[in-house]
């Protein structure tokens, strides 16, 4: 415990860096996603299309992608930005396909009655669907949270500081105790920020409270199967 | 886009797929390290996911697993093994943590595999006769293969973009281009070097794709089992639940 206690400052300043870091991406792909699922779930050919692309995206790893942008985009190879570009495109990615899934979820009778009732498009999808898909919604966006906090570590390979730099720096100094107090830590971000969003949901769409777990298991979400981590997934 | 050129005037050029540090050899060293940890985390996976499928417990315990690998930094994993392990072990070390890394997603592969078989279809098995060995065998291991080659599939990109980490650790494979590349600001040998992985990594997405249709069994709904597929399944209950 003697390098996590002499360390503690810099533990704690490279987990803030690593949260500024994951902020952006997930809340960008979470924005961005949603007219994108909308999309995939309305109309045939934009889902062919839309899942198509976002599979792909997702299948190509992470240290590729970090590699790739660069020329693409008009970086630096060693700007911070092309992490988080990277990043916001898994998280797009992963959240289209779970947003498709959330709008697929909404009872067609609901959405029906709320048209009867003289909604309009605009206000019936921020009044009823949009809610009514908040379960899977939110549960595309625990998924997209926690990987996204898990990939920021490879960043380190580029020399974007995270908790990644405990990786690096502990390897090359042979500091066992680093490395782990890193994983450690991606891991505790991770679940708070889990924690945080589960609790967010709980106050936004208060009728989930009574059987969480009800709802999560009707939802019709991708699982680790179809939309998994696979692609470089669980952080590489 | 001139980088792309000369990224591809670096794959193609010969000098480069001879010698010791080879294109050829990095993709068949990248492609060696990543079937043989499928195949130890499958011979882990399958038999454990089959049992809770089958039996219909430990479910929770498996979508702990899942969810828990997902915020696993898996740099971080290999990293701190090979240093454990020392670094004369570096190969072991490396493979425990692709091996590890595969492992969740076959897992759930396999079980929800099991699981989404309508009930009715096993118990129309057991009410013709059939032990619990045949109706694993005959009945939810075919229904279930689909799924699990979805589990496959997750596993096996996942190692691939992994063992491009490993470059880091002077393991070889693909990722050690690219690793190799940006201290010496080479940007032809980064970006060729990621072209391969990403290339490499839709050739096997490719093959999965074709092989999950190959294994569906004939006469099933497909729209069915899509539906049912798309259950919550492991990953998306997430740690806390």
């Amino acid at each position: 415990m003697t390098w996590v206690l002499e360390n503690l400052g810099l533990i704690g300043s490279l987990s803030l860096e690593h949260l500024r870091l994951s902020v952006l991406p997930i809340v960008v792909g979470f924005v961005l996603a949603i007219p994108l699922g909308w999309l995939a779930w309305r109309y045939k050919l934009t889902r062919g299309l839309i899942l198509t692309v976002t599979g792909l995206l997702y299948t190509i790893p992470s240290l590729a992608l970090f590699a790739l942008l660069p020329p693409l985009i008009g970086t630096s190879f060693l700007s911070e930005s092309n992490v988080t570009i990277a990043l916001t495109i898994y998280a797009v990615a992963i959240m289209a396909r779970a947003a498709a899934d959330a709008f697929g979820s909404v009872d067609a009778g609901v959405r029906q009655s709320a048209t009867a009732m003289g909604y309009s498009p605009w206000r019936r999808f921020w009044g009823v669907e949009f809610p009514l898909a908040g379960p899977v919604l939110l549960a595309g966006l625990r998924v997209v949270a926690v990987s996204t906090i898990a990939l920021v570590t490879v960043g380190a390979l580029l020399g974007i500081d995270s908790l990644g730099y405990l990786f690096t720096n502990g390897f090359q100094r042979r500091i066992v105790e680093e490395i782990l107090a890193g994983v450690v830590m991606t891991m505790v971000v991770a679940l708070v920020i889990d924690g945080l969003l589960v609790l967010l949901g709980r106050a936004l769409m208060p009728w989930t409270r009574g059987h969480p777990t009800k709802v999560s298991r009707r939802s019709p979400v991708p699982n680790a199967v179809s939309t998994g981590i696979s692609p470089d997934g669980g952080g590489s | 886009m001139n980088l792309f050129g000369e990224a591809f005037g670096w794959i193609l050029d010969p000098a480069n797929w001879q010698g010791s540090s080879s294109i050829g050899g990095a993709i068949l060293l990248h492609l060696y390290y990543t079937f043989v940890s499928v195949l130890v985390a499958s011979a882990i996976a399958i038999p454990v996911g089959y049992l809770i499928g089958h039996t219909g417990r430990g479910r929770e315990v498996a979508v702990a697993i899942s969810g828990a690998a997902r915020a696993l930094p898996s740099f971080g994993l290999i990293l701190l093994l090979v240093l454990v392990l020392g670094v004369t072990r570096t190969a072991v070390g490396a493979f425990i943590a692709f091996v590890i890394l595969g492992i969740p997603s076959i897992l759930a592969g396999a079980y929800s595999g099991l699981q989404a078989i309508d009930r009715r279809t096993v118990d129309a098995a057991r009410a013709v006769g059939m032990s619990e060995w045949q109706i694993l065998t005959k009945v939810e291991i075919p229904l279930g293969l689909p799924l699990l080659v979805g589990g496959l599939r997750s596993a096996v990109l996942q190692i691939v973009a992994t063992v491009a980490l490993a470059g880091y650790v002077n393991l070889g494979g693909l990722g050690f281009f690219i690793v190799q590349g940006i201290p010496l600001r080479d940007y032809s040998q980064i970006l060729g070097g990621a072209i391969l992985i990403i290339v490499l990594a839709f050739l096997l997405d490719a093959v999965f794709g074709l092989l999950a249709n190959a294994v569906r069994p004939k006469g099933l709904d497909t729209r069915k089992t899509r539906s049912r597929a798309s259950r919550p399944a492991a990953a998306v209950d997430t740690p806390t639940t």
